[in-house]
């Protein structure tokens, strides 16, 4: 039951992307045609306290956040897999309950190895 | 209960009877998008004023009361002051990163609200993966909040926005689990299918203790998605200044803003669809008179009040729980949260093969 039936689902996608896009646009325009300009050499500094930046910011970072992101695309590749199993379970029954088990206890087993090896622990 | 459908469709008609299709295909998607615009700033500035409201009735204040009755004019003063603040260019910045992430992140909040069901025949988009295609739009918009901060050029918004990622890709993993065991329950994830399914019951009812436990696994993860309550550190005052948006000034950080606020009407919509029963009034099996009476309110009110419902249980988590470290955060979501979320899929499953649900 669509709003209007007779228009496809990609084109209001595409409309409401674009929608989005001009609202951004739009609005940036209007802020650049009524808001004030002034230059200063100060002004266009980093804000860091108020002291003078010290070197790069755009570095090499953390490489606790990298496990976290590798950790977090096996779990969302799995939650891709499940989202077919869970439309079709109803039809399934025990079977497609043993199947999907044994897969996901494969991926716990994982988690579980992650765990023990302290890729959790935040360092 | 009114269905939209019929005054779209006749409006529809309408256009047909007098201009060839290709023509009005065009004129029904500008109105579709003016549609948009005019609901998402509706929304936005509703959603600031109530947040303020709110925070400021946990704390014994007030709030805003200067500006109009009850302050109801602040918001408009507020979005026309962020309009006509400087843009400020700064120094050493990735000027075409800086430009593109409010873009990417007010896009992927206004398609996800052209997803949602307003009410009866009033949704937009209606893919036959619906919520699917939500949670994967959704995770767009953390595109744009990492680029916000790396392209800035300093080292609070880099923190901030690592610190955002990381949060929000750990907790996408807890909620698309509890939207998944309601699709066990449902066994569609098409919007529409969904919230049909709920006529009889909703699903928190119809899934009883693995729906209530996936709802609540759903709420914490949608507070944190959202970067609010007790885990807004991203945007930790204290050690951060903003997070990630504090090199963005003007409507570039009202963008921001203006998504965040859209977030959070957007996961308690979700949780009304798939928990809630989406515009579906309230039924109590065996009740005739009592479910006629709910059937007079309009859909759109039901879903409406639904959402505001969950976004006042999300706001009351930050004035009740304080802000959580890092560490502590990220601990909570792969220890905790997730393995209890995949345990409830798997009680749901187990429910489902049974038939012990509704």
């Amino acid at each position: 039951m669509n709003l209007l039936l007779e228009i496809g689902n990609n084109t209001l996608a595409v409309t409401a992307t674009l929608t989005g896009i001009v609202l951004v646009f739009a609005a940036l325009l209007i802020a650049k045609l009524i808001s004030p300009k002034s230059y200063s050499v100060k002004k266009s500094e980093p804000f860091e306290c108020g002291i003078p930046t010290r070197g790069e910011s755009m570095i090499q970072f953390k490489a606790g956040y990298y496990i976290f992101a590798i950790l977090f695309l096996i779990f969302d590749v799995e939650t891709v897999f499940l989202y077919p199993w869970a439309v079709v379970d109803n039809q399934l029954g025990p079977k497609g309950l043993l199947c999907i088990g044994i897969f996901m206890f494969v991926l716990i087993m994982g988690l579980a190895y992650a765990w023990r090896k302290g890729a959790l622990k935040w360092t | 209960m009114f269905n939209f459908g019929i005054w779209t469709s006749e409006l529809n008609n309408w256009f047909l009877s007098f201009m060839p299709d290709w023509l009005t295909v065009i004129v029904e998607c500008v109105l579709i998008g003016v549609a948009i615009l005019l609901a998402y700033t509706v929304l936005a500035i509703f959603y600031i004023f109530y947040e303020r409201k709110l925070c400021a009735w946990f704390q014994c204040r007030l709030g805003p009361m200067r500006v109009g009755k009850w302050g109801l004019c602040q918001l408009f003063a507020d979005v026309f002051k962020m309009l006509i603040k400087e843009l400020i260019s700064l120094k050493g910045t990735d000027k075409f990163l800086f430009k593109l992430a409010p873009y990417i992140v007010i896009t992927s909040s206004i398609v996800m609200i052209a997803c949602l069901p307003w009410g009866r025949g009033l949704q937009i988009i209606d893919y036959n993966i619906g919520i699917f295609f939500i949670l994967a739009v959704s995770s767009v918009g953390v595109l744009g909040i990492l680029l916000a901060g790396w392209a800035s050029n300093n080292k609070y918004t880099l923190i901030g926005a690592m610190r955002s990622g990381a949060q929000m890709i750990s907790y996408e993993i807890s909620l698309g689990l509890a939207i998944i065991t309601i699709v066990i329950l449902a066994g569609s994830m098409n919007i529409n299918t969904l919230v049909a399914e709920q006529n009889s019951a909703w699903f928190i009812f119809r899934g009883h203790i693995p729906a209530i436990i996936a709802f609540l696994i759903y709420v914490v993860a949608a507070t944190a998605e959202t970067n609010r309550g007790p885990f807004d550190l991203p945007e930790a005052e204290h050690e951060l200044v903003a997070g990630y948006h504090t090199e963005y000034s003007g409507i570039h950080f009202g963008f921001f803003y203006l998504a965040e606020y859209l977030n959070l009407f957007i996961v308690s919509g979700i949780a009304s669809m798939m928990f809630l029963g989406g515009w579906m009034p309230l039924h109590i099996p065996g009740w005739e008179s009592f479910n006629n009476v709910m059937d007079w309110i309009p859909s759109i009110v039901w879903f409406l009040g639904k959402s505001i419902f969950v976004s006042f249980i999300i706001i009351w988590f930050k004035w009740t729980f304080p802000r959580v470290r890092i560490d502590q955060m990220l601990a909570f979501e792969w220890k905790y949260l997730m393995p209890l979320s995949l345990a409830n899929l798997v009680l749901m499953a187990v429910c489902v093969a049974m038939g012990w649900h509704f």
